[in-house]
């Protein structure tokens, strides 16, 4: 009864990461195997012939993979900096200063979570090619250097910081921009960890802003870059696309793995003291 | 550093249309060990955090030596702050808690970074934090704990650190905030020793917020009570105990708390209660309802006092408490202290009748304030 009770939420758990990593384990099979073994449904490991050398180095010399990657990095790097940047401060104002309208600003901030990118599209889009900014990193950046999800998630964790801590550390003679980020953010690393991990997912796999606003190849993130590498091959080569789309998918997963503790304490924690 | 003297002028806060502060007038003398003591919501952590600068108020002036520096920053007011919940640096060893203050006025921003900070800033400054630090974690007897985080220390522990974080600055006074509440009873009486003992070695003037007035009565040179924003009475806590400004300071001061009698001043002055008369006197011109109140330790069983049944009596060792009723009115409760040693001349059904010195009751107008109460001579029967 109580093996049962023990293991019974981690059999609830296991079965339902079966449908979520199903997708990445037949993207995996399919990049090993040969072209005539693609179409089976068999999830067996080990392919009868062996392509993953084939797929692989297919996938990385017939396009610039590497500048895929590049391009990537800069793009969510540049994101998450001016993200972090401007929505620290925000967050910090809002949950510890006091000042008019500071209710408002909280509203407003939690109505613009419930905007779509895609409500915006269309203006960005006009902006930015009136602006000559087409084709460029700046445009596949901008529209998302003000997170309002992260000043709300930073609020939600700063509001816990000990006001007392606050006051002393004036008295003490900090700057309010050094208490906001020597001793509030500092409390709240585990929130930054888990807001990066979100972030770089979220733009790392974006292929809806960059398809709009980028046609240069020598620019494309991995994922429009893997469009444009199945558009060359005309969907033929499932074997090398799913090479592809593994290798840009593996820094993603790298990266949460290493952030994981965080991550999910800084999920977790909000609220809690 | 010298100790100095503290004066607040005129001070009013309201916070909406809550008027928390009205008018307040205070002068702090250098050295002085003074309490801010009153029940919450009182406005007394609201005074303490105005002369910190964490407030603003609005109208008043506060000034520190004869300097004023009401509209001035609080880490430029070189005061020192203990709070109720320690507010230590959670991610700083206790070390670099104590060594903040110091580090913020004597580094420049540059040198205070980290990693780059440490090859800029001057290595004889960096000496002379360490040496203090070291010095006042000598004083508060932490030295053994200076590479632990806060968070791996007892609140007696983390109190301490507060306190040496406070001391290391040398300010020109020390606030604190209900600094002993969150420790256990026993902590407590102890920690409330070794901070008169702090005061008395330092020699510096200490504001301490309580609503415990226990603390208030064993620590402080003088006592400023407060009540509904404004300052009830300011003295010496025996000033206090003895000669209780209203009927607010009487309820407060003292356990158990003093006994209020409802009594009528008549048109001659002389004052009775359900229709008995004291030897005592009043102005003619008080005349009309009042309160007399006497202490516990007041009130003595008398031939002619007024009747009152024994409801318990709890003995402390040395003392006995004797609470009883009033045989005229049973929701007026009294309590009486005797030693344990007296007996208690009870009368067969625990009736018992309850005098005291004329001398040592406190009467109290209508508006709860002081009156001048004097013995009557008395008139032989």
């Amino acid at each position: 009864m109580g093996h049962v009770r023990k293991y019974l939420p981690h059999l609830v758990l296991a079965l339902g990461a079966i449908p979520m990593l199903l997708p990445f384990y037949w993207m995996f099979l399919t990049s090993i195997r040969s072209p005539s073994e693609i179409f089976d449904v068999s999830l067996w490991p080990i392919p009868r012939q062996f392509d993953a050398v084939q797929n692989y180095s297919r996938a990385a010399s017939q396009v610039p993979m590497l500048r895929f990657m590049l391009n990537g990095v800069i793009v969510c790097g540049g994101i998450l900096i001016v993200q972090v940047l401007t929505a620290v401060p925000a967050a910090y104002a809002l949950a510890k200063l006091r000042f008019p309208a500071r209710r408002l600003m909280m509203t407003l901030i939690i109505a613009a979570l419930c905007v779509p990118m895609q409500a915006l599209a269309l203006p960005l889009f006009v902006g930015l090619a009136k602006a000559n900014l087409l084709n460029t990193y700046f445009a596949m950046m901008a529209p998302f250097f003000l997170s309002v999800f992260a000043i709300f998630l930073f609020h939600q964790s700063f509001r816990s910081y000990p006001e007392e801590v606050i006051e002393a550390a004036r008295m003490d003679g900090f700057s309010e921009m050094e208490i906001c980020w020597r001793l509030v953010l500092r409390g709240s690393l585990p929130s930054l960890a888990a807001f990066a991990v979100f972030s770089l997912v979220a733009h790392w796999n974006d292929l809806y802003w960059p398809m709009i606003v980028v046609t240069d190849t020598n620019l494309a993130p991995p994922p429009l870059g893997m469009l444009f590498f199945a558009d060359v091959e005309s969907g033929a080569n499932y074997g090398a696309l799913m090479a592809g789309a593994a290798i840009i998918t593996a820094p993603m997963v790298i990266c949460f793995l290493f952030a994981r503790r965080h991550f999910i304490a800084g999920i977790t924690m909000t609220g809690v003291k | 550093m010298q100790p100095q003297s503290l004066e607040l002028q005129g001070i009013e806060k309201s916070f909406g249309a809550d008027n928390v502060l009205k008018s307040i007038d205070l002068a702090i003398r250098p050295g002085e060990f003074l309490s801010l003591v009153g029940m919450s919501g009182c406005g007394k952590s609201t005074l303490l955090r105005i002369i910190a600068g964490l407030e603003t108020p609005d109208r008043g002036t506060v000034s520190i030596g004869n300097r004023q520096v009401t509209d001035v920053d609080p880490s430029e007011r070189n005061l020192a702050m203990v709070f109720q919940s320690y507010a230590l640096y959670p991610h700083m060893t206790v070390r670099e808690n104590i060594a903040t203050p110091l580090r913020m006025r004597r580094l420049s921003f540059t040198a205070r970074l980290p990693l780059i900070g440490r090859m800029i800033a001057s290595a004889d400054t960096l000496r002379d934090i360490a040496t203090s630090v070291e010095e006042a974690a000598e004083t508060l007897q932490i030295g053994h704990l200076l590479d632990r985080k806060p968070a791996q220390l007892s609140g007696g522990q983390r109190q301490r650190v507060a306190l040496a974080r406070a001391l290391v600055r040398q300010p020109a006074a020390f606030l604190m905030d209900e600094p002993l509440s969150n420790l256990d009873a026993k902590l407590r009486a102890h920690m409330r020793e070794e901070l008169t003992g702090l005061h008395r070695r330092l020699g510096a003037t200490f504001i301490y917020v309580t609503h415990d007035q226990i603390e208030a009565m064993t620590m402080s040179d003088r006592i400023a009570l407060m009540s509904e924003g404004g300052i009830e009475q300011l003295g010496t806590p025996d000033e206090l105990y003895q000669r209780p400004a209203s009927l607010t300071v009487a309820r407060f001061i003292g356990t158990p708390t003093i006994n209020l009698l409802p009594v009528e001043i008549g048109m001659s002055g002389r004052i009775s209660a359900f229709g008995q008369e004291f030897g005592l006197e009043a102005a003619a011109q008080a005349a009309g309802p009042a309160t007399l109140g006497i202490r516990a330790e007041d009130l003595r069983p008398a031939a002619d006092g007024l009747a009152v049944r024994v409801l318990r009596s709890e003995t402390y060792g040395a003392d006995r408490f004797v609470t009883c009723a009033l045989v005229q009115d049973q929701s007026v409760r009294v309590v009486m202290r005797q030693h344990a040693g007296e007996s208690l001349p009870s009368e067969a059904d625990g009736l018992l009748r309850l005098g005291f010195a004329e001398q040592r009751a406190h009467l109290f107008g209508a508006d709860g304030r002081r009156c001048d109460v004097s013995a009557r001579a008395r008139v032989a029967a």
